[in-house]
C-alpha cells in the first residue's frame, strides 16, 4: 500500500542525508512500525508522505502510484495521516473536528452529505469517542484528544493510516488502547504505518518493524528478528538487554544502568 | 459550547436590513419609513429622493461593503495564521495605503479616485513585500506564520518611517490631508465607489469563500492541513493575498476602519459558527451591520461634525467586546 524504495532525503544545509536509502513496505491488513532513536529519520518519512519534503532520489508509491503523480487531495483520500502535532486554532466541538476528515471528499460549495455524516459517525464509534461528540476540543484530556484525532483520520475513509508518535504524553492505559485500536484497524484490512518510540509496545503489536539509524535501515522484519540486543545496543548507543516478556511472550528491551546502582 | 441555531441566519439578515433602513432614515434631515420607501422608489418628495438615492443610499451600501469585506478578511487571516489577534491590516495594508496616499498628495495628485488608486497600490505593494520577505525567510512558500506576522509588523514600521520622512519634507497641510483621508469616512460615497468595491468583494471575497475549506484545514496547522489534502504552500499565500486585497479595496474606498476585522469573527465564532464557509458569510453580514450602524452614529452623534468612522467602530465595539471577553476563546 505504502512503499518507499531507496528513499533519500536531504535537508538544505545539513551535512548528511536525513533519510539515506530507506526501503520499506507497509502492506494492507498489517501494522508496520518504524522505530529508531531521535533524529533517525522517522518523522522525515512522514513529511515525505505528506508532501512537505521532496525525495532527493528513490521513490514513494501509494497503491502502486508514484506519490508525485498524486495531488494532495488524492493522497488524502488514500492515506490518512495523523501528524505529531495538530491543534485547532479556535476550539470546536469534537463532531465538527472529526467532520474535517471529510474535507478531501467535499466540494467548495457542497453541504455535508449523508455519506459524510455516516463516515463521521462510523469514525466516532470506531474510536470510542461517541459520547464526546459535543465536547469542545480544548477541554479534552490528552488520551481523548489522540483518539479524536484518529477519528478525524478515519473519517477520511482512506485505506491506509499513518500515526506519527501517537502515544507521546499518554499514560499506560491510553497508550495500550491506542495500540489496540491500531491493531484492530489493521485486522479490518487497513494498512497501518506506526511511527513510534515505544519499542516494547511496538514489538507486541507490529507485524513488521523497521529500525532506523542515521537515516538508514539498521534492521527490518518480524519483531523477534529486529529486537536483538546487539543491534539495538549499537543503534541506541546505550547498554541494554532484550528479555522475553513473561506475560506476553514478546521480546522486550530493558535498558541498563551504566554503573551498578 | 454554543451551537448555532437555524433562526440565527434570517435574524441576522433581518437586523442587517433594519439597520440599513435606519441608516437611511437618520441624519440631519430625519426621514420616516414612508419617506425612505418613497425616496428609494423615486416617487416621494424630490428632496427625499435626493437624500435617499444620491446621499445616504450609496453611503449605507458602501459602509455595508466595507464592513463585510473587513470582517471576511479578518476571519480568513485569523484562520490561516492561527491567531485570534490577526486583523485585515496586519500584513502591511494600512501602512502601505497611508504611504500611497501621502505620496499621491505629495505628488500633487488630488481627487478621490486617484487617491484611492494610490492607497490601493501602496497596500498591495506592502503586502507583497511582507509575503515575499516571509517566504524568503521561512521554509517553503507559506513561511512560518510567526515570520509572516513579524514581516508585517516590520513593513508597517517601515511605512511609518516613510510617512514621517514625508512629513518632514512636505507642506504640513498636504500630509494632514493625506492622513485625514486615511482616518476613515464614508462621506464621499458614490454609487460608483460602491460598485467598484462590490466588484472587488465579489471576486476576492467569493474566492475566499470558495477556498474556505482550505482555511478550515490550515487552522489546524500545516501538517494537518497537508494531511487533509491541502497544498499548503499554494493555499496559504493565496488566502493572505486575497484577504489583503479585500482589505486594501476597503481602505481605498473609505480609509482605515479598525476593529471590525478583528472583532466580528470572534462574535460569529462565539455564536457557534466555526466552519469557515459559514463563518465568512456570517461575518460579512455582521460586519456590514456593524459598519452601517457605526457610520450612522458617525453622522448623527455630534452634528454638524462627522466623527471618523474607524474611531466610532472602536468606541462602540470595545466596551461590548470587553464585556463579552469571557465568551471568546482565541
Amino acid at each position: 500500500m505504502i512503499e518507499f524504495r531507496d528513499a533519500v532525503v536531504r535537508y538544505p544545509g545539513a551535512p548528511a542525508a536525513a533519510v539515506d536509502g530507506v526501503s520499506l513496505l507497509c502492506p494492507a491488513a498489517q501494522v508496520t512500525a518504524v522505530v529508531g532513536p531521535n533524529g533517525s529519520g522517522k518523522s522525515t518519512l512522514v513529511r515525505v508522505l505528506l508532501g512537505r519534503q521532496p525525495l532527493a532520489s528513490g521513490t514513494l508509491h501509494i497503491d502502486g502510484t508514484d506519490r508525485r503523480q498524486l495531488s494532495q487531495r488524492a493522497l488524502a483520500r488514500m492515506v490518512a495521516i495523523v501528524p505529531q502535532r495538530e491543534e485547532p486554532a479556535f476550539p470546536m466541538t469534537v463532531r465538527e473536528y472529526v467532520a474535517l476528515g471529510r474535507l478531501p471528499h467535499s466540494g467548495a460549495w457542497r453541504a455535508e452529505t449523508p455519506g459524510d455524516r455516516d463516515a463521521v459517525a462510523r469514525a466516532l464509534t470506531r474510536t470510542g469517542v461517541d459520547d464526546l461528540h459535543s465536547r469542545p476540543t480544548d477541554e479534552l484530556s490528552g488520551g481523548e484528544w489522540q483518539r479524536v484525532r484518529v477519528a478525524r483520520a478515519l473519517a477520511q475513509d482512506a485505506r491506509a493510516l499513518v500515526l506519527d508518535e501517537p502515544t507521546t504524553f499518554l499514560d499506560v492505559g491510553h497508550e495500550m488502547s491506542l495500540f489496540e485500536l491500531a491493531a484492530a484497524l489493521a485486522r479490518s484490512g487497513m494498512a497501518v504505518l506506526l511511527v513510534s518510540h515505544q519499542l516494547n509496545l511496538v514489538a507486541r503489536f507490529a507485524d513488521t518493524m523497521v529500525l532506523l539509524q542515521h537515516g538508514r535501515v539498521a534492521a527490518a522484519g518480524a519483531p523477534d528478528a529486529v529486537m536483538s540486543g546487539r543491534v539495538l545496543e549499537s543503534v541506541y548507543e546505550w547498554p541494554l538487554v532484550v528479555i522475553r516478556d513473561p506475560a506476553s511472550g514478546a521480546p522486550a528491551v530493558v535498558p541498563l544502568r551504566r554503573s551498578p546502582a | 459550547m454554543i451551537a448555532h441555531r437555524s433562526w440565527h441566519w434570517p435574524a441576522a439578515i433581518a437586523v442587517l436590513f433594519a439597520v440599513a433602513a435606519l441608516g437611511i432614515a437618520f441624519g440631519t434631515v430625519r426621514l420616516g419609513l414612508r419617506e425612505v420607501i418613497g425616496g428609494a422608489a423615486g416617487t416621494g418628495d424630490p428632496l427625499h429622493v435626493t437624500i435617499v438615492q444620491a446621499l445616504r443610499g450609496p453611503r449605507v451600501l458602501l459602509a455595508a461593503l466595507v464592513g463585510a469585506g473587513l470582517a471576511m478578511s479578518g476571519a480568513s487571516l485569523q484562520g490561516v495564521l492561527r491567531n485570534g489577534l490577526a486583523e485585515p491590516y496586519l500584513l502591511g495594508v494600512s501602512g502601505g495605503a497611508a504611504v500611497g496616499a501621502v505620496l499621491a498628495y505629495a505628488a500633487g495628485l488630488s481627487g478621490y479616485a486617484l487617491l484611492a488608486l494610490a492607497a490601493f497600490a501602496g497596500s498591495v505593494t506592502a503586502v507583497g513585500a511582507t509575503v515575499l520577505a516571509a517566504r524568503a525567510a521561512g521554509h517553503g512558500a507559506r513561511g512560518d506564520p510567526r515570520t509572516l506576522l513579524m514581516a508585517g509588523v516590520v513593513v508597517g514600521a517601515f511605512a511609518n518611517a516613510a510617512i514621517m520622512i514625508a512629513l518632514a519634507n512636505a507642506p504640513g497641510n498636504t500630509v494632514r490631508s493625506a492622513l485625514w483621508w486615511m482616518m476613515g469616512s464614508a462621506s464621499d460615497a458614490t454609487w460608483a465607489t460602491g460598485a467598484a468595491l462590490a466588484a472587488t468583494l465579489a471576486v476576492a471575497g467569493g474566492a475566499l469563500v470558495a477556498g474556505a475549506r482550505d482555511i478550515d484545514a490550515l487552522a489546524l496547522g500545516d501538517e494537518a492541513a497537508a494531511a487533509l489534502g491541502v497544498d499548503v504552500d499554494r493555499a496559504a499565500p493565496r488566502i493572505y493575498l486575497l484577504a489583503s486585497l479585500v482589505a486594501a479595496a476597503t481602505v481605498a474606498a473609505v480609509g482605515l476602519v479598525g476593529f471590525v476585522g478583528l472583532i466580528v469573527p470572534h462574535l460569529v465564532r462565539a455564536a457557534g459558527i466555526r466552519r469557515h464557509r459559514a463563518l465568512l458569510v456570517a461575518a460579512a453580514i455582521v460586519g456590514a451591520t456593524l459598519v452601517i450602524a457605526a457610520d450612522t452614529v458617525a453622522r448623527v452623534a455630534l452634528p454638524p461634525a462627522e466623527l471618523p468612522l474607524g474611531a466610532v467602530t472602536a468606541i462602540l465595539g470595545v466596551p461590548f467586546f470587553l464585556a463579552q471577553l469571557r465568551r471568546f476563546r482565541a
